[in-house]
């Protein structure tokens, strides 16, 4: 019992991942300003950001449907930290595995994508409802291929829980390099998930203010920017755990090193990503995903269902 | 809005929006994603810069006028003492000509690229605007250099320009135009290859041939729509007489080609320095221009890096212009801006706007105020303005007549 709260409460729970989280966000920052030709923010930055929001007066529109306002911010930092906690970080399993726990974390990741569709929807501002409804209509053009990549990997492993996966991809050692096509997908589904560039459609600040989130301030705002950070993070972990199966087997603190590694450079990737490219349409989003996306996330499970038959594992 | 029904809605864009840098009220009306139509109210940057030239004299003016706009400031008041000195029938030497064509020209680069970088903001491509802005600085460092300041350059005067330059500075610029051109040929390169630039601007905020010929526009935003005309090339002003300018066009009449129209401006920017530099004549750069212009009106054109630029002045004889009346650029484009907005997505909206690249305090003119109930328009005179804002700061508890009387 006291195992189980320590690992939701402090590390590798709730404690732990904030931090992680904030320090990702002054990574990304970091390197986004780098490839810029920017010098970048301190270290502390996210953190100072974080305490300042925290301090401030809450400002609920009089509008809105208070309850809701408030609730969307803290179901979705909740979502998004529970995932975490099913996740395989640097071992084989976790303290909470259990067969059929890849769906229960595709499924924690959308809520806080629905969470800030209520949040943005009640807070009555039309910016906020645009941002809410893109917010929405992106999540139906990036889920599938997410879906799609990860559930190809699991296909091949034939299991439906991630600790299975990690048992299984560290007998094979080198069969996760047959999964590189899905991860490049997925990579690209969690930038529509995390609301980047050049899927930050939701967001779009010159478009509508800061969609969504233009009414939140204070408080709840904290709490919608640890959310982005936490489901950066924890995307970043489950594409570490899903396709980039190795070193699970070292030292406690070699492996932990090496998970950090992974995490953070995919972390990097995204942030390339951003740096590169403008801001796709709406219209130009969902086709890009239908039409190179999902074809390209068919062909990987194709490809598994081919090597799993080839194997015959 | 009542004929809209539930779902369709309208959105304001401004006058305090993220995307738009002044003041200025879009009125959008969307279904979805799709605009339905868009109402633009101008006015909320008007300054009564014109009025205020007529209590002022024509020295003074030309630092007033410098002031319409924070990036062509030099535009403005090279238009102005142009209209003045014709008036006057000053010969201006021909070395001072020299010196505007290369300040203009230098101005023209900065506001290219400060628009390439908003631009490329608009459509969320933030590394572009790091990129051109970084680069904008050093254009910014040699007006600075030849001038004494970033924007507000303070070098024109009637009957010249006030500083004069050395081949110190001439090296410099030299070598600053070498690096800008490096860079430019890799911004160009960006705009032809990059696929989500590409995708976002091309085809969006078309405005055709006939369209931009019949609705006025003027600068790049018609040179992008095969309409050739710059006035450095069709009525040559300064020294550009002397030196040859090709009018860059292009055929894609939408932002894409704006764009591309702006950045090979750019390079053609860079080769018209060199030339004016090579040219530059020895001898005086200014005339003594006299206190009391004597009677008479001119209208003068100027190619800012925005479109056409028109001054006309009205002298009486005095010290103080009878009338001064400034057409900037934007004022022409922006009948066009709603033009283009049609049957496009509200994600066009900023980029659609930044393509005419507005500079709203430029356009502000006259208070018109139409009565909703009997539909009669009314004009407030500058007296009426006057005791309207005194009465507004006497409600709020400040009596600015005190600023009147002498202490």
């Amino acid at each position: 019992m006291t195992n189980a709260l320590f690992s939701i409460i402090i590390f590798p729970g709730f404690f732990f991942l904030s931090i992680l989280a904030l320090f990702a966000e002054f990574f990304d920052r970091k390197l986004y300003a780098r490839l810029q030709n920017r010098v970048g923010p301190p270290w502390f930055q996210p953190f100072a950001d974080f305490i300042k929001l925290i301090a401030k007066e809450d400002i609920i529109p009089c509008d809105s449907s208070p309850r809701m306002f408030q609730l969307a911010p803290v179901f979705a930092l909740c979502a998004a930290v529970t995932t975490f906690l099913y996740i395989p970080l640097w071992r084989r399993d976790t303290n909470f595995s259990f067969n059929g726990d890849i769906i229960v974390i595709l499924y924690f990741l959308t809520i806080p994508t629905l969470a800030f569709f209520i949040g943005g929807w009640y807070s009555t501002s039309l910016y906020a409802r645009i941002g809410s409804v893109r917010c929405l209509t992106q999540l139906f053009a990036y889920e599938i291929p997410l879906f799609m990549g990860i559930l190809s990997a699991a296909l091949l492993a034939n299991t439906w829980s991630l600790s299975g996966m990690m048992v299984f991809y560290s007998r094979h050692p080198l069969l996760w390099l047959c999964n590189l096509l899905g991860f490049a997908v997925s990579l690209v589904s969690l930038l529509g998930k995390l609301e980047k560039v050049p899927f930050d459609i939701p967001e779009a600040e010159t478009e509508v203010v800061a969609g969504a989130f233009t009414e939140y301030s204070g408080r709840l705002f904290a709490l919608l920017r640890l959310t982005l950070d936490v489901e950066t993070v924890t995307g970043a972990a489950l594409l570490a755990a899903v396709f980039l199966p190795f070193g699970l087997t070292l030292n406690a603190p070699l492996a932990f090193v090496i998970f950090l590694l992974k995490v953070l450079s995919i972390i990097a990737v995204l942030s390339l990503c951003r740096t590169v490219v403008a801001r796709l349409r709406m219209d130009q989003m969902i086709d890009f995903c239908w039409k190179y996306l999902v074809p390209l996330g068919i062909l990987q499970l194709l490809i598994n269902l081919f090597l799993k038959m080839g194997l015959s594992i | 809005m009542h004929d809209l029904d539930k779902s369709k809605f309208k959105i304001p864009i401004g006058p305090q929006h993220p995307a738009l840098k002044e003041p200025e009220s879009f009125s959008v009306a969307l279904k979805g994603e799709k605009i339905l139509g868009v109402d633009i109210r101008l006015g909320y940057n008007h300054r009564g810069i014109e009025k205020a030239c007529e209590d002022r004299s024509y020295v003074q003016d030309v630092y007033l006028i410098e002031r319409v706009c924070g990036i062509c400031s030099h535009s403005h008041s090279t238009c102005f003492v142009q209209a003045v000195e014709e008036i006057a029938a000053l010969e201006v030497p021909m070395r001072a000509l020299y010196i505007r064509t290369l300040i203009g020209e230098l101005e023209r680069i900065h506001s290219h690229l400060l628009w390439l970088g908003v631009a490329g903001h608009e459509i969320g491509f933030d590394t572009l605007l790091m990129y051109t802005w970084r680069d904008r600085e050093i254009v910014m460092d040699i007006l600075a250099l030849l001038t004494g300041n970033r924007v507000n350059y303070g070098i024109n005067t009637i009957g010249g320009v006030r500083r004069d330059i050395d081949d110190k500075a001439i090296k410099k610029i030299l070598a600053a135009m070498n690096t800008l051109e490096d860079r430019t040929k890799y911004y160009i390169g960006i705009a032809l290859e990059e696929t989500t630039i590409i995708k976002r601007l091309s085809g969006v905020g078309v405005l055709s041939h006939e369209d931009a010929l019949r609705l006025d526009a003027v600068g790049p935003t018609a040179r992008a729509s095969r309409v050739a005309r710059d006035v450095r090339h069709d009525d040559p002003y300064a020294a550009y007489s002397e030196l040859t300018v090709n009018v860059i066009t292009d055929n894609h009449c939408d932002v894409y080609g704006r764009t591309l129209v702006r950045v090979k401006e750019l390079m053609e920017s860079y080769r018209i320095i060199r030339q004016c530099l090579e040219k530059l004549p020895a001898g005086p750069i200014t005339v003594k221009a006299p206190r009391k212009i004597q009677a008479g009106e001119s209208t003068s054109r100027y190619e800012a890096p925005r479109g056409e630029d028109l001054h006309y002045v009205k002298a009486n004889g005095t010290e103080k212009p009878e009338r001064v009346k400034i057409r900037a650029p934007t004022l022409a484009n922006v009948q066009a801006v709603k033009h283009m907005l049609k049957d496009r997505y509200l994600a066009d909206m900023p980029i659609v706007i930044a393509a005419i690249d507005p500079c709203f305090s430029c356009t502000d003119r006259l208070v018109s105020i139409n009565n909703l109930d009997d539909k009669k328009r009314e004009v407030i005179t500058w007296e009426k303005l006057r005791d309207y804002s005194i009465s507004w700061y006497r409600e709020r508890g400040i009596d600015p007549s005190i600023l009147n009387k002498k202490s």
